[in-house]
């Protein structure tokens, strides 16, 4: 019984170590393991803070010396270099999809309306942190405009930018579309936003890391499923390289 | 020593769960090799300490750069570890385990005990005499180990989840912020790492068949104060 008991277990934990646990992380079983428990993160976390609690803002002296860029650092086409030169003059942020008023903004017009000014700081991915000052218009206000139908489940956000030969785009639930802290920003610290940073317009979605936080932003479009956008995970690098659509962790 | 099957079961299913998290930490700190104090920080400037790239024999998924599938061992694996210490952690207080086996008191402290196990296992008496009890390192270093190392590494990783911080604001801040909670993780897992070295060594210089077999089965015959 005792070396039963053992073997079992030393065989269990053999198969642990090594090339196992690679080909276990591939497999089927394992993926919907993997999702089921990110699935609880996200329900463990909506729980406890619920719709509207604020992710932490901070002092002017907080605000990092630089703000890293990362991943797409510019969009590459002739038009992009442009408007950038301009100032955006043309560059148009449309609202579509599953409303009954679709909008097509001027930055001009996004410029007029409600602002909200806040310090927050980026988490990304890979781990490190930097902390702006964002000004925006809350995309709340946007949703509120285009008269959003009450069958759309998710805001996706279209982006002008192309990573490995695909157009980025990115997608969050209604719940962080109508957070108070989600703005669809066009300053950084006080000035337009740097090229670096998604000019002229990017999301903040600031409870979750930065790959959320969609740049070179030219349409937000309510859908009722995610299912036939891009390749059906929601977001560029959850259909790229299986990174998880929530990512409040 | 025998243990209670709440015991041999937990700590299995944490050694499982550790190994998990530890190796697929490896590739997670591989994804950005600086550690920052205070809330935030990306640049070598800013960086107290420049990590290593820890070979892929270490890492999980191993000898593959992956984050996406990383995090989804590592974000998995901390439901066992944080539910699985949890639950221990109730047992242990309601058993009297903790109290009467773990907890190491100011007796446990005094030079002269610290001396004492210390030349106990330099001279090889630790080994002869039949234990009925934890000696004061023991003590110090599980209480340490279930009490501040394992708990420390569950909020110091809920520290760093953007999702978490709306809710507990006040866990992020009581690390010194983001970045602190961050480094004070990777720290935390090397300490464990110390820990489970010293840990496994001891169990070879004890005798592992003895050691091993009281950690999987309650073999039969007369119970005693660990029973």
């Amino acid at each position: 019984m005792a070396e039963i008991g053992r073997r079992h277990l030393l065989a269990g934990l053999a198969a642990l170590g090594a090339g196992a646990c690679s080909r276990i992380g591939e497999s089927e079983s394992a993926t919907s393991i993997f999702d089921s428990a990110e699935s609880w993160h996200r329900e463990a976390q909506r729980a406890l803070a619920g719709r509207q609690r604020l992710a932490p803002e901070f002092e002017p002296s907080d605000i990092s010396l630089t703000f890293r860029g990362n991943g797409s650092l510019t969009v590459d086409t002739a038009d992009y270099r442009a408007e950038l030169s301009k100032g955006f003059p043309n560059w148009r942020l449309t609202v579509t999809g599953l409303v009954d008023k679709p909008l097509s903004l001027s930055l001009e017009a996004l410029r007029a309306l409600p602002q909200r000014k806040q310090i927050t700081r980026h988490d990304c991915v890979e781990g490190w942190s930097a902390i702006g000052e964002w000004t925006g218009v809350p995309l709340s206000s946007l949703l509120d405009a285009a008269l959003v139908r009450p069958e759309a489940n998710f805001i996706v956000f279209r982006c002008a930018d192309t990573l490995y030969g695909r157009r980025y785009y990115e997608s969050v639930d209604m719940i962080d579309a109508y957070h108070p802290q989600t703005i669809v920003a066009h300053q950084l610290n006080g000035e337009n936003l740097p090229e670096k940073n998604g000019a002229p317009l990017r999301m903040r979605i600031e409870r979750q890391l930065g790959y959320k936080h969609a740049k070179y932003l030219t349409g937000i479009e309510a859908v009722a499923s995610l299912d036939n956008v891009g390749e059906g995970k929601g977001g560029f690098w959850e259909d790229v390289a299986d990174y998880q659509w929530y990512a409040g962790i | 020593m025998r243990h209670a099957l709440s015991t041999r079961l937990w700590h299995w299913i944490n050694a499982l769960a550790v190994v998990v998290l530890f190796m697929s930490g490896l590739t997670i700190s591989n994804a950005h090799r600086r550690l920052y104090w205070g809330h935030s920080g990306f640049s070598p400037e800013e960086a107290w300490l420049h990590v290593m790239r820890f070979p892929g024999w270490a890492t999980l998924p191993m000898f593959r750069y992956d984050l996406a599938e990383a995090r989804d061992w590592h974000n998995t694996a901390a439901w066992l570890f944080a539910l699985g210490l949890l639950a221990y952690w109730i047992v242990i207080l309601v058993n009297g385990h903790f109290r009467r086996d773990v907890a190491a008191g100011p007796r446990a402290y005094a030079p002269g005990a610290i001396w004492g196990t210390i030349r106990g296992y330099l001279t090889g008496e630790n080994r002869r005499t039949e234990k009925v009890d934890y000696n004061p390192l023991q003590r110090i270093a599980y209480a340490f180990v279930l009490g501040v190392f394992l708990p420390g590494m569950v909020l110091t990783g809920l520290a760093m989840s953007p999702g978490i911080e709306p809710a507990a604001p006040w866990l992020v801040e009581f690390f010194g912020g983001r970045q602190s909670a961050r480094s004070i993780h990777f720290l935390f897992a090397f300490a464990l790492l110390g820990f489970l070295v010293v840990h496994v060594a001891m169990v070879f210089v004890a005798g592992p068949v003895k050691t091993l077999g009281g950690m999987i089965v309650a073999r039969p015959g007369k119970e005693n104060a660990h029973g």
